[in-house]
């Protein structure tokens, strides 16, 4: 059902589900959204499955005609979204009629933000997934980001999601130009001088223009190699610092190559890598170490947090009072 | 056979069983094995397998087990199916035109190494190719097996567009583009083969493990071939090969 047609397309929007795993051993890379946590927000805020397609916009974000009504939801980096010339609310769900116009100002704090429809836009599924990596025109809309023209279509969806649900502010995230990234060292941390690990870890790094759904490029101290940048070429986390000849740090990101020949100084903890998709060009990054253990605590309670809303189940708060001293007393529904 | 690994932590999500640090076939075959092996008896929380030269890659989730738990399964497997057979390589022919448009650089790599562009075609249809893995773009090929005699550096710089199929050689490595892309090897020829089609129900012609031949075809051929792999009526030539 044609839902919205694309005015402008932005910097780069892409189509992004949470990715296409399970073929990278063909070489095809997993996409999908950078910010997987923002992303499952704006689905949950509608009443989507958390892997229904939204908009990834990056930066500069396009100008949006709908022609039916609808209910949607915009989370992630704050890009400054008007509807009809007026701010957006962000984090909450917001109904449109046909013939309103959604645009984006610029950049307020962080670098993408994501725009969920009630039912999810569709498109094909490709491999299982509707993502788009653009270097292999799969997926999405013909594979490529958006253009001026574009029709964009949703699914259905069951029930309706109201206007005004709000993603509550203990999880909204905030984004900031300094970003702590936590890291988990190696798998080639030995291939490094010690004074580069001191450095690696000590210095901020610069986030630079050329930094991309593939990558995040960035500038600082130049790291040293004990032997050379290459290693016998291996599969590729999510997150891996690679660091080439040049002696400055790549962190490999959703549409990264399914594998690498580069020594690997670090490895960025996966509750992080949301947060590291907000940083934007100029933004400084400080690496701190954790053990994999205290990454895999680290994010599950993230997940826990992310679980528990919204509240499948109704819940009341009482207030009573015994032997003259106040409880406040939650009851929840079973 | 000793599946036995040495296993490191990539960040949260991944580890690496690392079985050597070297490019050889016998050390893809155990890489392989333990792939097959975890495919046959797989352990919980496991994402996907990406086998490369001399290691497999695990993709884990780290909310369905830790490092701890699954690296001590992925150990058991390892161990208790050391002898696991892997069922024969398939060994697949790849058509080729080489030389002129289909491939402009055949001549470069012939004055290189001194010999005639015939004897470059003869040295790289000689031989068959093992691919140790797939990556770079969606069903590349790395190719093991490159007669070193007709080994040459890549461009300085790099064409921004090759048509897929082209056939390259980057310094001693071998292989074939599967999209239209940018790149820097040397092109002596092009396939009429789609190694990569998305809509196809076996999206990626290659896998990990398989042998090509390459085998010098006329325009005419290539032509033909392509009709016919346009048309879904080519049987692509595979064999066992032991």
């Amino acid at each position: 059902m044609m839902l919205c047609e694309v005015l402008q397309p932005g910097l780069w929007t892409t189509i992004q589900d949470l990715g296409r795993p399970g073929w990278q051993q063909f070489g095809i890379p997993v996409a999908g959204a950078m910010d997987a946590y923002a992303f499952r927000l704006a689905n949950r805020l509608l009443g989507n499955g958390d892997n229904a397609a939204a908009l990834e916009m990056t930066l500069l974000g396009p100008t949006l005609r709908f022609r039916r009504d609808t209910v949607l939801a915009l989370t992630g980096g704050d890009l400054a979204p008007e509807l009809n010339g007026q701010a957006a609310p962000m984090w909450q769900t917001m109904a449109v009629r046909a013939g309103d116009h959604l645009t984006f100002g610029g950049v307020n704090s962080g670098c993408r933000a994501y725009l969920a429809v009630a039912g999810g836009f569709d498109v094909p599924v490709v491999l299982g997934s509707r993502s788009t990596y653009v270097r292999g025109s799969l997926g999405g809309l013909e594979g490529r980001p958006l253009k001026t023209g574009d029709i964009l279509a949703a699914g259905q969806l069951r029930r309706q999601a109201g206007a005004g649900i709000r993603v509550p502010d203990y999880l909204i995230p905030y984004y900031s130009e300094e970003i702590e990234v936590r890291v988990v060292l190696g798998p080639e941390q030995n291939r490094f001088t010690p004074d580069s690990i001191r450095a690696f870890l000590s210095t901020p790094y610069m986030v630079t223009p050329e930094a991309d759904r593939m990558g995040c490029r960035l500038a600082g101290p130049r790291l040293y190699h004990t032997g050379g940048a290459d290693i016998i070429s291996g599969g590729l986390p999510p997150g891996a610092v690679q660091v080439p000849g040049h002696g400055q740090p790549i962190i490999m990101l959703a549409d990264r190559q399914t594998t690498g020949g580069y020594a690997r100084i670090a490895t960025v903890i996966s509750a992080d890598l949301p947060r590291l998709a907000q940083a934007k060009p100029g933004d400084r990054l400080c690496f701190t170490p954790v053990s994999v253990t205290e990454a895999q605590v680290i994010l599950r309670q993230t997940a826990g947090n992310l679980a528990c809303w919204p509240e499948k189940k109704k819940s009341y708060t009482y207030c009573i009072t015994v032997n003259g001293t106040v409880y406040n007393t939650v009851v929840r529904e079973v | 056979m000793n599946l036995q690994a040495r296993c490191v932590p990539a960040g949260d999500t991944c580890l690496i069983m690392e079985f050597g640090g070297e490019i050889n076939p016998e050390l893809h075959y155990r890489v392989r094995s333990l792939m097959l092996a975890l495919e046959a008896h797989p352990v919980p929380g496991i994402v996907e397998l990406v086998p490369a030269y001399c290691s497999l890659t695990v993709h884990y989730d780290p909310l369905l087990t830790t490092f701890r738990q699954i690296t001590g399964q992925i150990k058991i497997v390892a161990e208790t199916l050391g002898a696991h057979n892997l069922p024969a390589a398939r060994l697949i022919d790849i058509p080729v035109v080489y030389g002129g448009d289909y491939g402009p650089d055949l001549e470069f790599v012939a004055g290189q190494r001194g010999m005639s562009t015939e004897e470059v075609i003869a040295r790289h249809t000689s031989r068959d190719y093992l691919v140790y893995m797939l990556g770079f773009i969606p069903g590349f090929p790395y190719l093991g097996g490159l007669d070193e005699r007709i080994a040459v550096p890549r461009l300085d710089k790099p064409r921004a567009h090759i048509p897929a199929g082209s056939v390259g050689i980057a310094g001693k490595q071998t292989g074939i583009y599967p999209l239209d892309s940018p790149g820097g090897w040397r092109l002596i020829g092009r396939t009429p083969l789609v190694l990569f089609d998305a809509a196809a129900a076996e999206p990626v012609l290659l896998r990990p493990g398989d042998h090509l031949r390459f085998r010098a075809v006329s325009p005419a051929e290539y032509e033909e071939i392509r009709r016919q792999v346009r048309d879904g009526t080519y049987s692509l030539a595979v064999t066992p090969r032991a």
